[in-house]
């Protein structure tokens, strides 16, 4: 891969409420090169979003502190900047897709001001070019007869015209890295398909790192270079897409694999789902946040979370359970036995 | 005979406007719906936002009335049944909603929440009441002790899980599920998915699984109606969905689903279809679907709506009808053979 642009190390995101501390980003680490695809996939409460909003340092404090870690981009470690520096790096170096592009777009405005403003405030360009700018942007992610578009209110736009227009802001400033949060939960299929599309095709345009930040893993399949599987505030397993599909480690990873109805299964199996209910953030155990859940537990994994473990070639994961007990106990997994025949 | 028969159902919501709010269009919800439901089977009804799949499902039960068309449930006309009529039908028929939050009353005891339908129709005496709901709480895989708490003290999945056991009070013979995992985590969609299927082997009940995913409907559905703004496009066995999709929509629409395997969506073809779905308040004249079809020719296409017509490409042995005048063909050995217009 290409030049690395980010480098997260142990990152450590807690929330301080009246109940209690939310441990949401645990101890984080991963990195992302130049025209590479991360994706960050888990179920609600894994801490996938605020792991990225920590990134751009909005997690709202207080209540919420970035406690620990650091975040490296080209060299520079942003939790050690300035507000006045981060707002240069959000936008410019950094942009972020939002997953409801209705509350993200300001209703009042024009969408073509909005994109405009972006750059005017970034570029120092001025207003006449910005709002050329601005219609030309919405001409490349897609929006026919642009020039009259950029005219038109938040509301006069479908939902995936709407995100359509976030990542023209979005790629107004030429940003390294792309953050999308959950960027189609709220669309259609079809239109899912094309807001894809637009994010690859604006990737190959400005060689963008992209954080694919999702729940579906058929998503990730269809994006993503390698993953990231978090659940309750921890990484649970990281590799490329590849490693983490066909040769994963996690026992929660294998949960997530074997839930999934497959579009393209062929005779019909039964789903084996994870038992159990989601952890309160409030009382998760010291250790693997999986366990209570986890089907494998011994002792010590809620006592300790187990360090990283690497088993292959940029494929890590942290668990308990020893090397070849997990090969035994996935090889008789009904997923992964189907998919060996 | 049926259990379910559904014949050119159509629901025509009007709009107002002006301070006299008189009607100045319609929005065609559901414009001409045709399907039958058998016995034990469990159909998927799938479709975009705005394709008029929750609106049927609701048209069905009559908690919406009918613009027009009938449905009939086991042989009994159900739009013209009279008020004692319809309340003895509803016991055989319920509906399991989407949302397990907005669905069940904040302010009363899950076991009061599930045990109302008894209370409404008089069934037994409080005591044989209670002892339901206990029995219905541990079906669906939650306890008695349970029943004494409220929802917001549940997560969303075991929420979801009293909504069914609410459903299933009256032990009906037909449920809609409207949405029934959508809501849900996927890790608790699996146990939600898994819970319905082992309530029809054991109850023998009819489903109709209303829903966007493709994937959850073609798991769990043994036949699959195609929605388009308002209309079935197609109707297939779900074996034949995924491999041999006939109508131009189906195709894109399978094709837009990402499938959890990097290797399969590296070798996947994907069928981007342009533009947004039209407005429903003014419909596309012809085939609804002509203004994003690559197929789409000026005659037939726009001149009038296809019908739905048995594709012989199966042999005739697995039900598939498709509503397109260029339907893609299959050969014996399972590739297309698109009847693209000259």
């Amino acid at each position: 891969m290409g030049e690395r642009l980010l480098e997260v190390t142990s990152l450590s995101t807690h929330f301080y409420t009246h109940a209690g501390v939310v441990k949401a980003v645990n101890g984080v680490s991963f990195s992302l090169d130049r025209n590479e695809t991360i994706g960050i996939v888990g179920e609600s409460g894994s801490g996938k979003t605020v792991a990225a909003l920590s990134i751009l340092r909005l997690v709202p404090d207080p209540p919420g502190k970035i406690v620990e870690g650091s975040v490296v981009l080209k060299g520079r470690d942003l939790l050690a900047l300035s507000e006045d520096e981060m707002r240069e790096v959000r936008g410019n170096d950094i942009a972020m897709i939002f997953q409801d592009p209705m509350t993200s777009l300001n209703p009042v405005f024009k969408v073509g001001d909005q994109i405009a403003e972006a750059v005017v405030l970034h570029q120092g360009k001025g207003k006449r070019e910005a709002a050329q700018m601005a219609v030309e942007l919405l001409a490349r992610v897609g929006i026919s007869d642009a020039k009259r578009r950029a005219n038109e209110y938040p509301f006069e736009f479908s939902g995936g015209m709407r995100q359509r227009a976030m990542i023209a802001m979005a790629i107004s400033c030429n940003p390294e890295i792309l953050i999308a949060d959950e960027p189609t939960t709220a669309l259609d299929v079809t239109i899912q398909a094309q807001i894809m599309d637009v994010i690859r095709e604006m990737q190959g345009v400005y060689n963008s790192g992209v954080i694919m930040i999702t729940h579906d893993l058929g998503i990730v399949a269809q994006m993503a270079d390698r993953v990231m599987v978090m659940y309750g505030g921890r990484t649970m397993e990281y590799g490329t897409v590849d490693e983490v599909y066909y040769n994963p480690h996690q026992p929660y990873t294998w949960g997530l694999l074997g839930s999934l109805p497959r579009l393209d299964e062929v005779e019909k199996q039964r789903l084996t789902p994870i038992e159990g209910q989601p952890p309160n953030l409030l009382l998760l155990p010291p250790g693997c946040p999986f366990s209570g859940r986890c089907p494998y537990e011994r002792p010590v994994c809620r006592e300790t979370f187990p360090d990283l473990e690497s088993v292959g070639p940029d494929h890590g994961v942290h668990c308990w359970v020893p090397l070849d007990e997990r090969l035994a106990i996935r090889a008789s997994l009904p997923y992964f036995a189907a998919s060996v025949a | 005979m049926s259990l379910v028969e559904v014949k050119d159902l159509k629901k025509h919501f009007p709009i107002k406007s002006g301070i006299l709010k008189r009607t100045t269009g319609h929005v065609y919800a559901v414009d001409g719906v045709s399907f039958t439901i058998e016995e034990g089977e469990t159909l998927g009804l799938v479709g975009e936002s705005g394709c008029g799949k929750s609106t049927t499902g609701r048209v069905i039960l009559r908690l919406l009335s009918a613009t027009g068309g009938s449905v009939s449930f086991d042989g009994q006309d159900v739009m013209n049944a009279s008020h004692g009529d319809m309340q003895r039908l509803r016991r055989d028929m319920q509906i399991i909603f989407q949302d397990p939050y907005a669905s069940l009353n904040p302010r009363m005891r899950v076991k009061k929440i599930i045990g109302e339908s008894l209370r409404i129709h008089r069934i037994g005496t409080d005591e044989e009441r209670l002892d339901r709901v206990a029995e219905l709480l541990e079906i669906v895989g939650l306890t008695a002790e349970q029943g004494e708490r409220y929802p917001h003290e549940f997560s969303g999945g075991q929420r979801q899980r009293i909504g069914v056991a609410r459903a299933l009070a009256l032990n009906p013979r037909f449920i809609v599920a409207d949405e029934p995992v959508s809501a849900l985590d996927v890790s608790i969609q699996a146990q939600m998915i898994n819970l319905l299927e082992d309530l029809q082997d054991q109850f023998k009940l009819t489903y109709l699984v209303i829903a966007h995913d493709l994937s959850v409907v073609k798991h769990i559905s043994d036949r699959v109606v195609v929605m388009y703004l308002g209309k079935v496009v197609e109707i297939a066995d779900s074996s034949l969905l995924y491999d041999r999709p006939g109508h131009p929509y189906t195709e894109a629409l399978l094709s837009a689903v990402p499938i959890p395997d990097p290797g399969a969506e590296r070798a996947r073809r994907r069928i981007i279809l342009e533009g947004d779905v039209p407005s429903a308040a003014n419909p596309p004249k012809g085939c609804v679907f002509h203004p994003r079809c690559a197929r789409a020719q000026v005659d037939p296409c726009t001149v009038a709506m296809p019908p739905l017509e048995s594709t012989d490409g199966d042999a005739g042995r697995l039900s598939h009808e498709v509503a397109c005048y260029f339907p893609t063909r299959y050969a014996a050995d399972g590739t297309a053979t698109a009847s693209t217009p000259a």
